[in-house]
C-alpha cells in the first residue's frame, strides 16, 4: 500500500463496482433550489432516509463473529426509532454501519437513496460530514477545547460557510440550553451538560439523521430525562432520530421500537 | 447533479418531506417555528449538503486545528520543543563560534611570518663566550636563493659597522663634538623591496647598476630620514657616513618584514664592500610562496654553501599555512556534523512525541473522522502540528544560539561573527525537521480506523 493510497479516502474500496444512482427515483429533476416550489412536484416523498437491505456484518478470524445477521430496516424522514438490546447483541455494530463508519460484509445500505456499501470512501465521508450527526455514550468531547470550539469542530468538516460557523454553533448551544457555558472546558461540565454539548455538535451541521449510541449510558436519571426531552423536541421539529440503548425506559420514548438480539433485528412497535 | 461530489440528494424533489427535514434542521439551530419551506441557514438545507469547497476544512482550518493541538498541552510542548531548541541552538553556536574563531585566526594569522624565510651563517658560542659566525654567505646568495622553487624574491641584508664614524646630514667639521649615535647603516642587494615587502614613500631604490659600480647613493628609512631632517629627495640631499657624502635617492616608507630598516640608512652592497669594508653578507631575506618553507629549509644550505651546508642556518615556516586552513575546514566539518547529529536527535524527539500524541489521541482522530474528516485532513493536521513544534524550536534555538555566541564572544573579548542568513536558515531548518519528523506519525494518524478509535473515550 503506497503513501498515496494511505492518504486516499478510497483506500479499501472494493474495486470500482460502485456507481452513483442518478435520478433513480421517479425520474426526478435535479432541482438546485429546494423550496423553490415547483408545483409539479409529485406528491409526498415517502422514500426512506435510511434503508438496510439484507445488511450483515461478520468479523472474520479464528472464530468468526456474526455480529449482525441479514437485517432489513427502513427509516422514513422524521421517524424516531429506538433499537434496544442487551450488551453484545450487535447494537454498536449496527450503528457504525448506519453511520458509515463501517462497511457491511453483505447487503446494501442506502442513505437518502444513495447506495453506500461499495461507494468510494470520499463519498461516504462527504455523506457522513453532511448528513449524519453522532452522539456517543462517552460524549467524545475534546477536553482541551472549549464547549464552543467542540461544537465548531463539526462545522469545519461539513463545510458550513466560515462566517456562519460561530453563529450557528452559538445557536445550537442555546438550543440545548448551554448558551451560558460556551467558554467552559468540557471537564468542568456535568455528564448531562456534556452530552447536551455533544447533541449541539451533532445538530449544528443540520444533519438528516441523528445517530445516538447509548446516549444516556453514562448519565443519572435526571440528566437522562434532560437529554431525552431534547430528543423529543428535535423530533417534533422534524429531525430523524435513531437511538440505541439497552434501557427499556429510554427505548419507550421513541415512536418506533426495534429489538436486537444476537444480531437479529425485530420490530416490536 | 453528481453524486460523486458527495451530494446524496439524488432524485430528491422539492417540497414535501424534504421541507420537513429542512424544518428539523432549522429547528436544531434555534429557529423552530419557521415556515418549513425554504432554508434559513445559508441555503444548505438537510438534503443538499453541498457546500462551498473552500469552506470545507481549508488551510486556515488546518492551521487553526494544528495550533490548538500543539497548544493544548503546554508542558509537553515545552519538552518536545526542547529537543529542537537544543539541536538548532548547538548548530548555531558551533557555526557561530567557528565563524568567530575563523575570523580571529585570520586576524592573528601572520601572512608575513608564513611566507618569510631567513638564512644566516650559523652562530657558535666560542670558548671565551662570544658569538662567532661559523660559515659565510656568498655575495650572490640572493640569486642562488631565488633559483629554488617557491622563493619569490630574495635579498641580502647586512649590518655595516662604521667603526666609530657617524651618520649625519651635514659634514662633521668639529672632531671634538661628542659622538652621536646616528641611525644604523645596512647594506642590501637591489632586490630588497620585493624580499621584505617594502615600499618607498619617495624617490627610487638603488638598482643593480648602482650596486655594481659602488655608487655613493643611499635610501633612508622613514624614521632615519626624519631624524636626519630630510623630508624630500627631489632636492638631492646628501648624508654623510663619516666624512663621505652619499646622495639620498629614496625614502623607505614601509618594510613589513624588517620594520627595523625604517630606522636605518640603506646602502648598496657593492658600495658597502668598496667604501665601508663589508666582508660578507649578513643574511638572506626571502619571500616565499605559501608552503615552500620545508623544501627551502632542505635545499637552501646546499645551494648557499655546497661544501659545508651545515654551517648555514635557515629559518623557514615549518608548517605550510595551507595545513592550518585545512585544519580549520576539518574543524568546521566536525562542528557541522555535531550540529546535524543534534538536529537529528531533535527530529527523532519530535517524531516520538508526535507518534505518542497520535496514539493518545486516537479517540480524537476517530471523532474527527466521524465528523467527516478525510484521511488527508487528519494527516495534514498532524504534519502541521509537528511542523509548528519544529518551527518553534527553530526560532527559539536560533535565538538561544545567537545569545550564546554573543555571550561567549563578550567574555572572550572577541568580535562575534554570525551571518544572519545562517540564523534564518536555522529557524527554517527547525520547521523542516518538524515537518519531516511529522510525516510518519501523520501517516499513522491517517490510518486510524474510526470504529476502533471511537470504542474508547477521549
Ligand atoms: N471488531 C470486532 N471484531 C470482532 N468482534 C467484534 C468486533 N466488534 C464487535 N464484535 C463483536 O460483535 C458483537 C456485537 O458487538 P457490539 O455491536 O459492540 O454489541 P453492543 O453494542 O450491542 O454491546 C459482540 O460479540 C462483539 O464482541
Ligand atoms: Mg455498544
Amino acid at each position: 500500500m503506497s503513501v498515496a493510497d494511505l492518504l486516499s479516502d478510497d483506500a479499501g474500496t472494493p474495486s470500482g463496482r460502485w456507481r452513483p444512482r442518478r435520478g433513480a427515483r421517479r425520474g426526478a429533476v435535479a432541482d438546485p433550489a429546494p423550496g423553490a416550489g415547483t408545483p409539479a412536484a409529485p406528491g409526498p416523498d415517502t422514500s426512506p432516509v435510511l434503508e438496510l437491505r439484507g445488511v450483515a456484518r461478520w468479523f472474520p478470524g479464528a472464530e468468526p463473529v456474526h455480529a449482525l445477521h441479514a437485517a432489513d430496516l427502513s427509516v422514513a424522514a422524521g421517524d424516531y426509532l429506538s433499537i434496544v438490546g442487551p450488551s453484545g447483541s450487535g447494537k454498536s455494530t449496527l450503528l457504525n454501519l448506519l453511520g458509515l463508519l463501517d462497511r457491511p460484509s453483505a447487503g446494501e445500505y442506502l442513505l437518502d437513496g444513495t447506495p453506500t456499501a461499495r461507494a468510494p470512501e470520499a463519498v461516504r465521508t462527504a455523506l457522513r460530514a453532511g448528513r449524519i450527526g453522532f452522539v456517543f455514550q462517552a460524549f467524545h468531547l475534546l477536553p482541551h477545547r472549549t464547549v464552543l470550539e467542540n461544537v465548531l469542530l463539526a462545522t469545519l468538516y461539513s463545510g458550513v460557510p466560515r462566517r456562519e460557523r460561530r453563529r450557528r454553533a452559538t445557536e445550537a448551544l442555546e438550543r440545548v440550553g448551554l448558551g451560558h457555558r460556551t467558554g467552559f472546558l468540557p471537564p468542568l461540565l456535568s455528564g448531562g451538560e456534556r452530552q447536551r454539548v455533544a447533541v449541539a455538535r451533532a445538530v449544528v451541521t443540520v444533519p438528516g439523521v441523528l445517530l445516538a449510541d447509548e446516549p444516556t449510558g453514562n448519565l443519572d436519571s435526571a440528566s437522562t430525562g434532560h437529554v431525552l426531552d431534547l430528543f423529543d423536541e428535535l423530533h417534533r421539529d422534524g429531525l430523524t432520530l435513531l437511538v440505541i440503548t439497552h434501557d427499556a425506559d429510554v427505548a419507550a420514548r421513541a415512536g418506533r421500537r426495534v429489538r436486537i438480539a444476537d444480531g437479529h433485528l425485530e420490530e416490536i412497535a | 447533479m453528481t453524486t460523486a461530489t458527495g451530494d446524496p440528494a439524488t432524485g430528491t424533489t422539492a417540497g414535501g418531506p424534504t421541507a420537513a427535514t429542512d424544518g428539523a434542521a432549522t429547528g436544531a439551530t434555534g429557529t423552530a417555528g419557521d415556515a418549513p419551506s425554504g432554508p434559513v441557514t445559508g441555503g444548505h438545507p438537510g438534503r443538499r449538503p453541498r457546500v462551498p469547497r473552500g469552506d470545507r476544512f481549508g488551510p486556515r482550518d488546518v492551521v487553526g486545528e494544528a495550533l490548538a493541538g500543539t497548544g493544548a498541552r503546554p508542558g509537553r510542548l515545552l519538552l518536545t520543543v526542547l529537543g529542537t531548541v537544543l539541536g538548532i541552538a548547538s548548530v548555531v553556536v558551533t557555526l557561530g563560534l567557528a565563524q568567530t574563531a575563523a575570523n580571529r585566526i585570520n586576524e592573528q594569522f601572520d601572512a608575513v611570518a608564513a611566507t618569510q624565510a631567513v638564512a644566516r651563517p650559523e652562530q657558535r658560542t666560542t670558548w671565551s663566550g662570544t658569538q662567532r659566525a661559523v660559515g659565510t654567505l656568498p655575495w650572490d646568495a640572493a640569486e642562488r636563493a631565488e633559483r629554488i622553487a617557491g622563493v619569490r624574491a630574495a635579498a641580502t641584508v647586512s649590518d655595516v659597522d662604521l667603526r666609530g664614524a657617524t651618520v649625519s646630514a651635514v659634514p662633521v667639521n668639529d672632531p671634538a663634538a661628542p659622538p652621536q649615535t646616528g641611525p644604523a647603516v645596512v647594506a642590501t642587494s637591489p632586490g630588497l623591496l620585493a624580499a621584505v615587502r617594502g615600499e618607498l614613500s619617495q624617490g627610487r631604490f638603488f638598482d643593480a647598476g648602482n650596486d655594481r659600480r659602488g655608487d655613493r647613493v643611499v635610501v633612508l628609512g622613514a624614521t632615519a630620514a626624519e631624524r636626519l631632517g630630510i623630508s624630500r629627495v627631489d632636492r638631492q640631499p646628501a648624508v654623510f657616513l663619516g666624512e663621505r657624502a652619499y646622495q639620498v635617492i629614496g625614502i623607505l616608507g614601509d618594510a613589513q618584514r624588517r620594520s627595523d630598516l625604517l630606522g636605518s640608512v640603506l646602502v648598496p652592497e657593492g658600495t658597502a664592500r668598496a667604501d665601508l669594508g663589508l666582508v660578507a653578507p649578513g643574511e638572506v631575506q626571502m619571500l616565499l610562496a605559501v608552503g615552500a618553507g620545508p623544501v627551502l629549509a632542505e635545499q637552501l644550505p646546499t645551494a648557499l654553501d655546497p661544501g659545508a651546508p651545515e654551517t648555514i642556518d635557515v629559518q623557514a615556516p615549518a608548517r605550510p599555512a595551507g595545513v592550518q586552513q585545512d585544519v580549520q575546514a576539518d574543524v568546521n566539518v566536525v562542528f557541522l556534523a555535531l550540529g546535524a547529529v543534534a538536529l537529528l536527535i531533535g527530529g527523532v524527539g519530535i517524531a516520538n512525541v508526535t507518534l505518542l500524541s497520535v496514539m493518545e489521541r486516537t479517540g480524537e482522530i476517530g471523532l474527527r473522522r466521524a465528523l467527516g474528516a478525510r484521511r488527508r485532513d487528519v494527516a495534514a493536521q498532524f504534519v502541521l502540528e509537528s511542523a509548528v513544534v519544529g518551527a518553534l524550536g527553530g526560532v527559539i534555538g536560533a535565538a538561544l544560539g545567537v545569545a550564546v555566541v554573543t555571550g561567549v564572544s563578550a567574555v572572550q573579548d572577541w568580535t562575534p561573527i554570525l551571518e544572519m542568513r545562517l540564523v534564518a536558515a536555522a529557524a527554517v531548518a527547525g520547521t523542516l525537521v518538524g515537518l519531516l519528523a511529522g510525516l510518519y506519525p501523520a501517516l499513522r494518524a491517517a490510518r486510524v480506523e474510526p470504529v476502533a478509535a471511537l470504542r474508547g473515550g477521549l
